[in-house]
């Protein structure tokens, strides 16, 4: 991973599994985006930002599901979050959990895509009692894809359209945001640790040459007619 | 360039006739498609090898042999020979054997399985696929190439004074095609041993094979087998053939529909669109085929998938007779039209054999008389180097 360029501005990419029209989800999405934007352009922090809406890749992903690959349309979008500098993923939350359409997306993603990408968690419901589905559900999603989630996520029920604390909440939330994307957490990881976690040959996540092969791993020196095993003797091989 | 056809040896429904065949049948059905496809002119035939239904081929070279004893110029290979549940020994044994039965008229490509139980069938485990493949193929590349291999590694019980018989055609091992579709280990081995490197692609989209294949030609290189250009590579293709186009996706589109894999999916126009997979006329097929060259670079072997998803034996010799007669005779010639002489064409064994020996005779092995120690010997053969001698104790 190259060291960040100063002058680029950071890339922000708003997710919505949101359906309807206009659908709450979007809503939640929304002020998000206009907090961060506030805050980050407060803070002297330069923002691209795009919204990418799910629905126009609901049957993308239901193809996807059954190929294993992804359409164009599919494609582009993995190609946005790859070059991604922080998300914001929100979601409806349907018979208390992540909706479908957002977790057959999750799917699709190399596993190694989002690593240490600063994300705010945001999830809608139309009552208070699937408040915990951001973080018991949606923290872990993004645990597993060691994306760097905000402390604070944000749960809009129905009544919390009509509370204050909402609005504190995503202020809260999106200065923890602009807060990590400032600090370059992002670039500082990958630059200094992008070998020791898992990669998948071909993912998103690689757009330089073969730098996700790593020649010195046992199962390299098997393929090469060794024995494929450390020994004391040999120095200590890293993704081992 | 070769051309060809590639069976996966799945028993699918017919969906129009709405009968199943039976073994019996698509057993006769896979000898009959070989040897037509040497009658319509193709070069390859290669069958998989699969140890559940609902396939039919777990022994590939009694198939092959079969297919070898009744053509004379079709080279019979496999897509794919397991190289993790199989014994390296048997694998080393069965294909030399199939060597010289069909008089080298053969090679192999190597997979390594994506059905979990039948790794435990045969006493193994999926998740040390990778190394099981690396470790095995190691074993087996010596096997060919050793008179006497002492040998021991993680997985196969060791070997001391061991020798494979019979030892390979004219002391000219077979040739090796490895297949995967995203691991970098697997090329880096074809390329380590200058081996051929095989795409699937029939699944996914070009641009999936695309890297792999990449890597597999720039290692290639580094090994110092040749340029990355020069480099052995082989790619799969689908394709279903009709004079007129809507008349191929007319009769295509109900096996499209419910063919195992891609089934039920995708629209057959979306597949086709982002796969390789080209349902139409002649020349929707050879424009297709043709992009492949532009994706990849120049290569040495293009094989079809022709017979799966339940289409009937007669439907699959119609496709052959098409390729054959429409398609690949054009593609022969667009293929080879610019094409660098430095690009090599599919080893052959005509062509491993004069690389190996020139004008010279090619080595026979000819086994000392039994003088007691065979079963564990350092000199097996009458023209073994003296000078070799056993590193374990003789027994006597």
């Amino acid at each position: 991973m190259s060291a960040q360029l100063p002058s680029r501005p950071h890339r922000l990419v708003v997710v919505s599994g949101g359906t309807s029209e206009p659908s709450s989800t979007r809503m939640l999405a929304d002020r998000i985006l206009q907090s961060t934007t506030s805050r980050a352009a407060r803070a002297g922090v330069e923002l691209q930002t795009t919204v990418l809406e799910l629905r126009p890749l609901a049957a993308d992903l239901a193809s996807a599901q059954v190929t294993g690959f992804a359409t164009p349309a599919l494609q582009a979008a993995i190609d946005r979050l790859a070059v991604a500098d922080a998300l914001v993923i929100a979601t409806p939350v349907y018979k208390a959990g992540v909706s479908g359409l957002v977790k057959s997306f999750v799917d699709m993603l190399d596993t190694d895509l989002l690593i240490a990408t600063p994300t705010l968690l945001a999830a809608t419901a139309g009552t208070a009692r699937h408040a915990l589905v951001a973080d018991e559900q949606l923290r872990s999603l993004f645990a597993y894809l060691r994306a760097l989630a905000t402390p604070t996520s944000v749960f809009a029920a129905s009544d919390d359209w009509g509370s204050k604390s909402l609005t504190e909440r995503i202020d809260r939330a999106a200065n923890e945001l602009v807060v990590l994307i400032e600090a370059g957490v992002r670039d500082s990881m990958r630059d200094t640790s992008w070998k020791q976690y898992q990669h998948t040959f071909g993912s998103a996540a690689t757009t330089d040459g073969f730098s996700d092969v790593d020649f010195d791993s046992d199962l390299m020196s098997l393929a090469t007619g060794g024995t494929g095993r450390s020994t004391a003797a040999e120095p200590a091989r890293s993704g081992s | 360039m070769q051309f060809g056809v590639f069976s996966v040896s799945d028993i699918t429904r017919d969906p129009v006739a709405g009968t199943t065949p039976s073994e019996a049948e698509r057993i006769q059905a896979a000898i009959a498609i070989g040897k037509k496809t040497e009658e319509v002119g193709l070069d390859v035939f290669a069958i998989g090898e699969h140890h559940n239904p609902p396939f039919f081929s777990s022994s590939p070279t009694t198939v092959l042999a079969a297919i070898a004893v009744q053509t004379k110029r079709l080279v019979l290979s496999t897509a794919t020979t397991l190289i993790t549940t199989n014994d390296p020994v048997r694998i080393a044994e069965e294909y030399a054997m199939l060597q010289h039965v069909s008089g080298g008229r053969m090679d192999l490509m190597f997979g390594r399985g994506n059905t979990a139980p039948v790794y435990p069938w045969f006493g193994k485990d999926i998740r040390e696929g990778l190394p099981l493949a690396l470790e095995n193929y190691n074993l087996l590349h010596r096997l060919w190439r050793e008179d006497v291999v002492d040998w021991e590694g993680r997985f196969r019980t060791p070997l001391q004074g061991f020798t494979s018989t019979p030892r390979p055609l004219d002391d000219v091992p077979p040739f090796v095609w490895h297949g995967s579709i995203r691991t970098p280990e697997i090329a880096e081995q074809a390329a380590y041993y200058g081996d051929g490197f095989f795409a699937n692609h029939i699944f996914a989209p070009t641009r999936h094979s695309k890297r792999l294949i990449d890597f597999y030609r720039q290692r290639y290189a580094h090994y110092g087998h040749g340029t990355a250009e020069q480099a052995i590579v082989g790619l799969g293709g689908q394709a279903f053939i009709a004079k007129r186009s809507q008349d191929a996706v007319r009769q295509f589109r109900p096996y499209f529909n419910e063919a195992p894999v891609y089934g039920n999916g995708p629209t057959l126009e979306d597949f086709t669109d982002a796969t390789p997979l080209t349902v139409g006329s002649p020349q929707e097929v050879i424009d297709k085929t043709l992009t492949f060259r532009n994706a990849f670079g120049d290569y040495q072997r293009q094989l079809f998938l022709i017979d799966h998803a339940g289409l009937p034996l007669g439907t699959v010799l119609d496709q052959l007779e098409l390729l054959g007669s429409e398609v690949v005779p054009v593609l022969r010639r667009e293929m080879a039209a610019g094409r660098p002489e430095t690009v090599p064409d599919a080893p052959t064994h005509a062509g491993l054999v004069k690389a190996k020996y020139g004008d010279a005779e090619p080595r026979q092995p000819r086994p000392h008389a039994n003088r007691g120690d065979n079963v564990t010997g350092a000199s097996p053969y009458q023209d073994s180097d003296p000078a070799f001698q056993a590193r374990f104790p003789l027994v006597g």
